[in-house]
């Protein structure tokens, strides 16, 4: 099956509006009946469910988590973009636009990046009138900050809990519409399988996670809004629940999986302190407005401090290597987060690593805190000489910027980041990859829909920080409500659909078959033990760093493990109760068919683009020596691999990217 | 370090509950709370037995899912934090700690620790929202200016999370806390002004149906509100509900 996109033809800054004028609306006496299934109630889901609903689609929508609230969207931290030019420093939806296609090392559909830059402003005032209370300045107005990989400040935030509030609005929008019973709520509901009637998607099978019954339900559209697939590392930023499952069974029915290897490492989270580690938390990326990014210049600096004999505040600053404004002068501690990650592990892994484990890089504080402190003392006519009292004005202020992320901070590292430097690491934090979509947001299933980090389309290679709650909501609030309708148009005499059939018989059968099996395993090992293991051979054979030897290892060795994990995984309880540990090897099992696929995909593209980089791929000299070499000759492509059974049998279809309206070069933050 | 958990276990809703004890070893102060807990359903796991089941997600604080009652205090001994964010530095070795469910009339027990909370859904769909339409066409975002004071205390309020540990906190079991962390974040925006009368009193009106308590002024909540939401929120609810009240 060949892919087409469905890009409308013209200019692009006039794609958007001329698709809308041109597609089929649905009245609103019909959209009363037809049903909408919405999977996911982050930004993505609960934004879309919210729309669909009020304009008067009956929306059945399903969530994992106790409440639609609860949806790992929440703990996003640092802001979202807008091309709202309020800072009068320069921007556009056009410089959104290019910003977002470089940052993703040119790797992303134009049509729909400009569609996402164009729509971007209306989120602002949608989430103002919702209620979201960002932050504002003394003039009363909505205020600004920078984040990687841009020159201006485009960046709205909520402290560092702009995710949370986003996500509160959201949930609000939602709540109008389930009291007025527009919206039915299906809280602690796992999806399972996706139902196809005459190739269509027509609904889904769903395990009640309270009860473990299985139930079906039907619906003229399905819409995936369920987030990424970053715990197939097992360590990663993403929540304890966050899977792949819905996308992954989306797969299996004939969704494209477009671009698996494409993955986020963040640069700035905390390090890992121990094997019992079960999840890794971010550090916000709006901290590296402020904070500047250093380890020891000398190597028995580093060392004495892994002893514990040397402490970070006394190194002069003469023997500090500040190596992100060394090597990129012109972007310094804001180069994007895949070019920041590579930086520290490059650093750390010549052995200039500081932490007990020598995996961590010094994230500090001091220099903003004493330009703050200054700065106030100044405004207050105070002694701006006065060490003491400017230290005090700046940590206030830091404060007021980003408290809540030093208190995090000081409650896991036990240690005051106000006084001493914060230590940080690199850690999986979102997947650019994600079921192929074309311009409608529709898979290469009809009338199966994937929004948000779900699908692969905006970010490319790399995703820029602030960029994913922008998407999130761009699809959810405006995009995908337009191109639903144009498909539902179809279906205003369809009539209910039964789940009465022998497809709904049929998938039914298979989400029951494989619980039994797993329940009635009676193995040896716990779940958790695979999913460390299936992390484990990510991260060393999969991460920041890639090469083809490598990367078949760690398909064979995926491979023998889910043989591994099918004889030897011990389920206790049983299927007809709360039951996590079930939940738990259902979600495993899919990782590892998903995390064999991203192998292969990470092997086929043997290139370095974004967060995807191949040894074998690298600038051999120049001003750019060492950095990642991409190669546009043969792989300006999106990759979208069909399922043939097992992941080794993917088939790889192309999507061909042309850039009409921006010239492809070699990324450079210097 | 060596510790003794006491922990409820309960079958399902219907059963009877009972506190079992649990010697654990190898405990490092390191460790969050709920990487203990891990540590324990790991031994659980491989010993045959059932694990403990309790609520949590995404284990840094926001989502608001974990809810564990620890030595007679919601989120345990720690300020400010969820039981995610305790870490077992808190704890010596040879503690015994009690972990029992948040426990209230309005949160039925579902399965040991994890209890229903979606009363607290309920009442936001009682009035938890500004009605407006996604249409891409509202005013521009910068069209009304806010007071930046005003802007930060309605930041503040909406800061809950919504797990609860202000009801189970509570010797009356009273949602008000929550409840008026919402009705603050609206009332105190223009935005959220236009329809405060029937907000407060239909959200209140829910509060009292999912048989939360009334507030008694103690300020339990507030110490224990791992989000430091503040009690001016309840003062100010009252207010709201006394103008709506006149209102008619």
């Amino acid at each position: 099956m060949a892919l087409d996109s469905k890009i409308p033809s013209g200019p692009l800054a006039d794609k958007w509006t001329q698709y809308k004028n041109d597609i089929n609306l649905v009245n609103p006496a019909n959209k009363r009946l037809i049903d909408v299934i919405v999977v996911g109630t982050g930004l993505a889901g609960g934004s879309a469910a919210a729309t669909l609903a009020e304009l008067g689609y009956n929306v059945k929508a399903f969530c994992f988590q106790d409440s639609p609230r609860r949806a790992h969207s929440i703990a996003a931290q640092g802001g979202i973009n807008a091309a709202k030019n309020y800072q009068g420093d320069g921007d556009s939806t056009y410089r959104l636009f290019y910003d977002t296609v470089k940052g993703g090392d040119y790797r992303s559909r134009e049509a729909n990046v400009y569609r996402l830059a164009e729509v971007s402003a209306n989120i602002i005032d949608q989430c103002v009138a919702q209620g979201v209370p960002f932050a504002r300045d003394y003039g009363g107005l909505l205020d600004n900050r920078s984040f990687g990989g841009v020159l201006v400040s485009r960046t709205f935030y909520a402290k560092g809990q702009t995710g949370q509030q986003l996500l509160l609005g959201a949930y609000s929008a939602m709540n109008r519409q389930i009291g007025r019973g527009k919206i039915k709520m299906y809280n602690r509901h796992e999806m399972l399988d996706v139902v196809k009637v005459d190739g269509k998607a027509r609904g889904i099978i769903t395990r009640n996670l309270v009860t473990g019954e299985i139930e079906r339900h039907s619906a003229h559209a399905v819409v995936l809004g369920t987030g990424g697939y970053g715990n197939v590392f097992y360590l990663s930023t993403n929540a304890m629940g966050s899977n792949v499952t819905a996308a992954w069974k989306a797969h299996k029915r004939g969704a494209h999986f477009a671009n698996p290897c494409y993955t986020q490492i963040h640069p700035t989270c905390i390090p890992v302190s121990g094997d019992h580690q079960s999840k890794l938390t971010l550090m916000s990326e709006s901290l590296r407005n402020d904070g500047r990014i250093w380890v020891p210049a000398k190597k028995e600096d580093a060392e004495a401090i892994r002893a514990g004999k040397l402490k970070p505040t006394e190194i002069a600053e003469e023997n500090r290597d500040y190596y992100l404004e060394r090597r990129y002068p012109a972007f310094g501690n804001l180069v994007p987060r895949d070019v920041a990650s590579r930086a520290a592990k490059e650093r750390c892994d010549a052995g200039f690593g500081v932490n007990k484990t020598g995996e961590a890089v010094y994230l500090d504080f001091a220099s903003a805190i004493e330009r703050y402190g200054k700065e106030q003392a100044y405004v207050t006519h105070q002694d701006a000489n006065n060490a003491a009292l400017v230290k005090k004005l700046g940590q206030e202020i830091v404060k007021t910027k980003y408290g809540n992320l030093f208190q995090m901070y000081e409650k896991i590292v036990d240690q005051n980041p106000y006084e001493t430097p914060m230590m940080i690491y690199p850690a999986v934090h979102y997947t650019m990859g994600g079921l192929w979509v074309d311009y409608n947001l529709q898979t290469s299933v009809e009338g199966l829909y994937a929004i948000g980090e779900a699908n692969f389309s905006d970010h490319g290679a790399n995703r820029l920080g602030a960029s994913a709650l922008m998407q999130g909501l761009a699809d959810g609030y405006f995009v995908l409500p337009y191109t639903i309708g144009d498909y539902l148009s179809q279906d205003i005499r369809t009539g209910p659909i039964s789940t009465d059939t022998k497809e709904f018989e049929e998938a039914e059968k298979n989400v029951r078959s494989q619980i039994d099996a797993l329940v009635n395993n009676n193995g040896t090992k716990a779940v958790d033990y695979f999913h460390k293991k299936l992390g484990k051979i990510m991260w060393n054979k999969c991460g920041m760093s890639r090469n083809a030897k490598d990367l078949q290892s760690a398909i064979d060795e995926i491979a023998a493990l889910r043989d591994e994990f099918y004889k030897e995984v011990r389920v206790p309880g049983t299927e007809n109760e709360f039951n996590e540990e079930l939940a738990k090897a259902l979600r495993v099992a899919d990782f590892l068919e998903l995390g064999e696929l991203f192998a292969k995909d990470a092997l086929t593209r043997n290139e370095s683009c974004g967060g995807h980089f191949r040894e074998e791929s690298v600038e051999l000299d120049g001003p750019q020596k060492g950095e990642a070499l991409r190669d546009d000759k043969n792989f300006t492509f999106v990759s979208a691999w069909e399922y043939k059974g097992a992941p080794k049998d993917a088939v790889l279809h192309k999507e061909e990217l042309t850039y009409e309206n921006i010239e492809l070069k070699q990324r450079s933050y210097k | 370090m060596k510790l003794t958990l006491k922990i409820w276990r309960q079958k399902n809703a219907q059963a009877k509950g009972q506190m079992v004890t649990y010697p654990i070893d190898g405990i490092d102060g390191d460790m969050s709370f709920l990487e203990m807990m891990d540590v324990l359903n790991d031994e659980l796991i491989n010993k045959g037995d059932e694990p403990v089941v309790f609520d949590h997600d995404c284990r840094e604080g926001i989502c608001g899912s974990c809810s564990m009652f620890i030595n007679g205090e919601a989120h345990g001994p720690d300020r400010l934090v969820t039981t995610c964010q305790l870490h077992m530095r808190k704890f010596k070795d040879g503690d015994t700690i009690t972990i029992e469910p948040f426990r209230a009339g309005g949160f039925p027990v579902i399965k040991d620790l994890m209890v229903d909370r979606s009363a607290f859904d309920r009442i936001q769909h009682a009035g938890g929202f500004i009605s407006i339409n996604t249409s891409g066409n509202t005013q521009d975002a910068n069209a009304i200016p806010i007071e930046k004071a005003d802007a930060d205390a309605a930041f503040d309020a909406a800061t809950c999370i919504g797990c609860g540990a202000c009801v189970a906190s509570c010797k009356n079991s009273s949602a008000m806390l929550f409840v008026s962390a919402k009705v603050s974040q609206f009332s105190l925006l223009p935005q959220g002004k236009v329809e405060a009368t029937d907000r407060v009193m239909n959200m209140v009106k829910q509060m009292d149906e999912e048989g939360f308590g009334n507030c008694t002024n103690t300020g339990a909540c507030e110490v224990e509100c791992p989000k430091g939401i503040s009690l001016e929120n309840i003062a100010r609810m009252n207010r709201e509900y006394l103008s709506a009240s006149v209102k008619g």
